[in-house]
């Protein structure tokens, strides 16, 4: 009635009509990405909190007594030495399994192993580390032997070969078995939703099988496989329980995969000394937990940026 | 090297499924041979027999024989990979490589078949395939941006020009133009006018005129019912086709009464 008298607006001035599904929807959406970023920056801020006086306290004062660089410098190098390890060992194995799964096997072995591999990411880590400290690494004394004395020339493998096997080369395989399902449910998802339009493609210009996935699948699936080894990447960096098992950890700074001595990993030194902490002790201990939060971190931009660097070619347009 | 192609009582099966049933076709070089029928006749399934494209799908077989110059596509030991290499396909819908520049889509055939070629060779091989598929001109100047960015008409000549870079004996097209506006359709027409000259030409069209216009013989496929397979009802000159055809359905497709 009085609606009638106002002025009438050009069109393009009016708001456009929100739906009240849209509303909740985007109000839901919103309302879920700031609780994250709050959660984010509050465990964020807990860390640096927690983690100030470990950094401004003078070395001597830090456990082992060289500082805090001198405390964590090992740690950072054990976590990245049996998380690059599994990486390496992993990707392409779970790449391999996917593309077996997806373009090579029987429809019904495919199912069952694609089943079973899953069945592997069930596994809780704490059987995984007894496994490994049971099973692979004596089995795997033989070949410490072997590579101690064939590769020993190389940093990593420069030995005395140890003779219990509890490494960082069995830590690192055991991470490997522990991400091979992520990774490869991943690569089999983007492998198996590579367009057919495109393998057709492929094959009418007279690829071979292997022709058609190197044109077809693996360029289209290479982005997922990324985010993949990243997912994986994280786990490995962050795993607690399967390294805190298998080693002694303790040594100094040495990319000897091979030997008695190793570093630990940030994650299972946490868990191993912070129940008997005190001090300035609980705050080194975070401040390392910072540092494996920033390498994560960083970690998943490095992932993103990959991703994006080709997104034109990606076809996802 | 344009290649004659003789199919002899070939049926075509989807698992058990009998979509096409008891074809009888002899394709000749240099020539373009148009295949019309009404949908879900069997067109694209007997296309995708020519170069053992069918059995990609699984459950896809054929019984029956191809025989192109002589050698039966379909005998023991024929690598479809091979027959494949001969006889290049353009799809219905444009599907260029989108992780691949225009130039790498172009080279793709060419990189698969192995043959060491020179970086100059390679480059005046993929400009004489865009020219090829009359697409140089737009593309000259952008040869390493994603083939994926081009128009749909622009993308279909880009496979084009990668399905005749590895010089085919025979190129088969699905319905190359049923996506694309009537401009760049004249366009794909010229083209199959000009690629005429070296290779020989299956389409499969939906479009009458277009049919009309480019070929010089014409199979129409029909069925007889829901769930029945598809045949070849008639093969003939495409002036006898559009003119006085034999049979009665053909008429009757032809001037619209039913399909
Ligand atoms: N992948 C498949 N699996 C099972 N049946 C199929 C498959 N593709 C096609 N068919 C069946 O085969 C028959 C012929 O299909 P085809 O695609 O060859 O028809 P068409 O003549 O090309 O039709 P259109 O003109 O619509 O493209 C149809 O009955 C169809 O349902
Ligand atoms: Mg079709």
């Amino acid at each position: 009635m009085t609606a009638t008298k106002a002025p009438i607006e050009t069109p393009s001035k009016q708001p456009p009509v929100r739906r009240p599904g849209d509303r909740i929807f985007a109000g839901t959406a919103k309302g879920s990405g700031i609780f994250i970023l709050l959660v984010l920056a509050g465990v964020a801020a807990f860390l640096i909190g927690e983690a100030i006086p470990a950094l401004t306290a003078p070395s001597a004062d830090i456990p082992g007594g060289e500082g805090l660089a001198g405390y964590v410098g090992p740690l950072i190098l054990g976590t990245l030495l049996g998380a690059v390890l599994a990486l390496l060992v992993a990707t392409p194995l779970a790449v391999g399994i996917a593309l077996y799964v997806t373009y090579y096997a029987p429809r019904r072995i495919a199912a069952v192993l694609g089943y079973v591999i899953d069945l592997l990411a069930a596994i809780p880590s704490v059987v995984y580390g007894f496994w490994g400290l049971a099973v692979l690494a004596p089995a795997l004394v033989p070949f410490h032997v072997w590579t101690a004395e064939h590769l020993g020339w190389i940093p990593f493998f420069a030995g005395p070969a140890s003779t219990s096997g509890r490494t960082m080369l069995t830590v690192g395989l055991v991470l490997a078995v522990m991400i091979l399902p992520i990774i490869s449910a991943i690569a089999r998802e983007v492998f198996s939703q590579a367009p057919a339009l495109h393998r057709e493609a492929a094959l009418a210009l007279g690829a071979t099988r292997w022709e058609m996935i190197k044109l077809a699948v693996l360029p289209y699936g290479k982005s997922g496989v990324i985010a993949g080894a990243m997912l994986g990447l994280g786990r490995a960096l962050g795993e607690t329980m399967a390294v805190a098992i298998i080693l002694s950890g303790g040594a100094g700074a040495t990319v000897n995969l091979i030997s008695n001595s190793n570093p630990s990993t940030i994650a299972s030194n946490i868990a191993l000394r912070f129940p008997e902490a005190t001090g300035l002790g609980v705050n080194t201990l975070i401040a390392s937990g910072l540092v494996l939060f920033l390498i994560t971190l960083a970690v998943n931009m490095l992932a993103r940026w990959v991703v994006n660097r080709r997104a034109d070619f990606s076809g996802a347009n | 090297m344009a290649k004659r192609i003789e199919v002899s009582d070939l049926s075509i099966y989807y698992n058990n499924f009998l979509a096409v049933e008891g074809v009888n076709i002899s394709i000749e070089p240099r020539s373009i041979t148009a295949i019309i029928g009404p949908s879900g006749c069997g067109k694209s399934t007997f296309l995708r027999t020519l170069n053992r494209m069918h059995e990609v799908i699984p459950g896809g077989r054929v019984e029956g024989k191809v025989v192109m110059d002589g050698q039966d596509l379909y005998g023991e030991d024929v690598d479809p990979v091979d027959v494949r290499r001969q006889i290049g396909m353009v799809f219905q819908r444009p599907n260029p490589f989108p992780t691949m520049s225009i130039y790498g889509n172009v080279a793709a055939g060419i990189r698969l078949n192995n043959t060491k070629m020179k970086k100059s060779d390679l480059d005046d091989l993929v400009e004489r395939s865009l020219k090829g598929a009359n697409l140089w001109n737009e593309v000259k100047d952008r040869l390493d941006r994603p083939g994926a960015g081009l128009s749909g008409g622009q993308q279909q000549r880009l496979c084009i020009a990668r399905a005749i870079a590895i010089e085919p004996d025979v190129l088969l097209m699905d319905e190359p133009a049923s996506a694309l506006d009537p401009i760049s359709t004249l366009a794909i027409e010229d083209l199959m006018h000009e690629l005429k000259e070296r290779f020989t030409i299956v389409i499969v069209t939906h479009n009458m005129q277009q049919a009309a216009r480019v070929s010089e013989s014409t199979g129409f496929f029909n069925l007889n019912g829901i769930g029945q397979p598809g045949r070849l009802i008639e093969f003939n000159s495409t002036e006898k086709i559009f003119g006085n055809p034999d049979v009665k359905a053909t008429e009757d497709y032809i001037s619209g009464r039913f399909g």
